[in-house]
């Protein structure tokens, strides 16, 4: 699904991404963890193009990333993308914020995104909040909202970029709820988390990074058990000590 | 002190009509300009930003009154001839033009990044994200401003009587410098007066109305 082959990425003088080599395949689960600035959310956001890369290649389903314009348009529809601040749009309503996309770039006829929307609001749990606008929604119910409107446009692949760290603690289950089923059902997914309980029953693999680099990946059971690197060792015996 | 009465706001009155059309005309013109203007602005290509830098700067940053006689002067002899009203429409309207593109661009800057790219992730265009997502939220932002500049217009229409545009002042002041001083100046004065806080208050009152309406829940 995603191939990321010898990709750097520099911010000024911070060396972001350092070689990075990943591959995601169909159906899988992967998340990313490491400590802040680690270059996890960089990585994430360059599989869609919202961060270009300085020299490497990055291909989805078998395409290389096009550069900005309607080819690179087309991709990204197939790409779902959940953000940290939701960014939900201020000004529609829940189901407009929805169906934009479908109506737009799918040219789906409205009363059909409108219906399918529905179905994706009473899936995550907000089928009565159709009409509402994201200003009157909590956290958890707009990240929620967030992810029906990315699964409206049918993705190959579901992206989250730390979907619950902006989240109240008791918002954060409601979130991961919908995120643990979507993986169930086989979505190819790729999530950067500090959630550590989630990234263990959800993941098939557990990417740790630190510093640009890929450390570490393994399956969660044998990351979070035995973790091969220092690095990673540290970084687990500061984040479970409570 | 109002003496010929009648007279008087004949004249002002077809004034203040004069003012009224060429103030709404040359501020749709300004609105079209600013338009392009500020998708220019923030387009991905660079000669598309550049070029509305340089109208901006241009427009900017030349008193309006030396803009109309640049046009009404200066162009017929390089060949391009035209009325005096059509060079008071297009230079009110270009430099106000100017000022609505910056304006516009300052409320799409107050869009938050995260709205074009959750846009963008959608698999909308620029050119989609733009009309469907940031435009629409930044219009709201960036009314009250616009209708600034709107009322500045009005008080900017009296400079086209620099090129023979018979609006408001233009009137009053023939009223004053009647040969047969027919008319008391502080009269004349007062009516004035009345007749731009008449036109200003009306359109602010509007611009108030679009304000409401555009409103959304934060």
């Amino acid at each position: 699904m995603v191939t990321i082959a010898g990709v750097n990425k520099h911010f000024g003088d911070l060396h972001a991404l350092k070689d990075i080599d990943l591959t995601v395949d169909d159906g899988e689960v992967v998340v990313l963890i490491g400590p802040s600035g680690s270059g996890k959310s960089t990585l994430c956001r360059t599989i869609n193009r919202l961060e270009t890369v300085d020299s490497g290649t990055i291909t989805v389903n078998g395409k290389p990333l096009p550069a900005e314009g309607r080819a690179l348009a087309n991709l990204r529809a197939d790409v779902g993308m959940v953000f940290q601040h939701f960014n939900l749009f201020a000004h529609l309503t829940v189901l407009q914020n929805i169906t934009l996309g479908p109506i737009k770039v799918r040219r789906t006829p409205k009363a059909k995104a409108d219906e399918r929307a529905r179905q994706l609001l009473e899936r995550v749990g907000l089928a009565d909040k159709a009409d509402a606008f994201p200003s009157q929604l909590s956290g958890g119910q707009q990240q929620r909202v967030a992810i029906a409107r990315g699964l409206a446009m049918d993705p190959k692949l579901m992206m989250f970029d730390e979907p619950t760290s902006a989240l109240d603690p008791e918002m954060i289950n409601e979130v991961l709820d919908v995120m643990q089923d979507l993986a169930r059902e086989g979505m190819t997914m790729v999530v950067v988390t500090h959630e550590m309980g989630f990234a263990r029953r959800a993941a098939n693999r557990v990417v740790f990074m630190a510093e640009g680099q890929i450390v570490e990946v393994a399956p969660p059971d044998e990351f979070f058990d035995n973790p091969q690197t220092e690095r990673a060792q540290d970084f687990l015996s500061k984040v479970m000590s409570h | 002190m109002f003496d010929n009465f009648d007279l008087m706001i004949e004249a002002l009155g077809a004034g203040m009509w004069t003012t009224v059309w060429v103030t709404l005309t040359s501020y749709a013109i300004a609105l079209a300009i600013g338009m392009v203007l500020v998708v220019m602005h923030v387009s991905p290509a660079f000669p598309a930003r550049w070029a509305a830098n340089a109208y901006t700067q241009l427009f900017r940053n030349v008193p309006l009154l030396a803009v109309l006689f640049i046009m009404y002067f200066g162009l017929p002899k390089v060949g391009i001839v035209a009325d005096n009203w059509v060079w008071a429409l297009l230079g009110l309207g270009m430099y106000t033009g100017a000022f609505v593109g910056e304006t516009m661009r300052s409320g799409i800057n107050s869009i938050p990044l995260g709205q074009a790219e959750a846009a963008r992730s959608l698999g909308l265009t620029f050119g989609q994200s733009l009309s469907t997502v940031i435009l629409p939220q930044s219009v709201r932002a960036v009314i009250p401003p616009l209708g600034s500049l709107l009322i500045a217009l009005v008080k900017n229409s009296a400079l086209v009587l620099a090129i023979g545009v018979p609006e408001l002042t233009a009137r009053s002041r023939r009223l004053i410098e009647d040969t047969q001083s027919r008319f008391d100046l502080w009269g004349v004065i007062i009516c004035v007066t009345v007749g731009y806080l008449l036109i200003a208050l009306v359109l602010s009152y509007l611009v108030r109305i679009a304000e409401k309406r555009t409103a959304f829940v934060r």
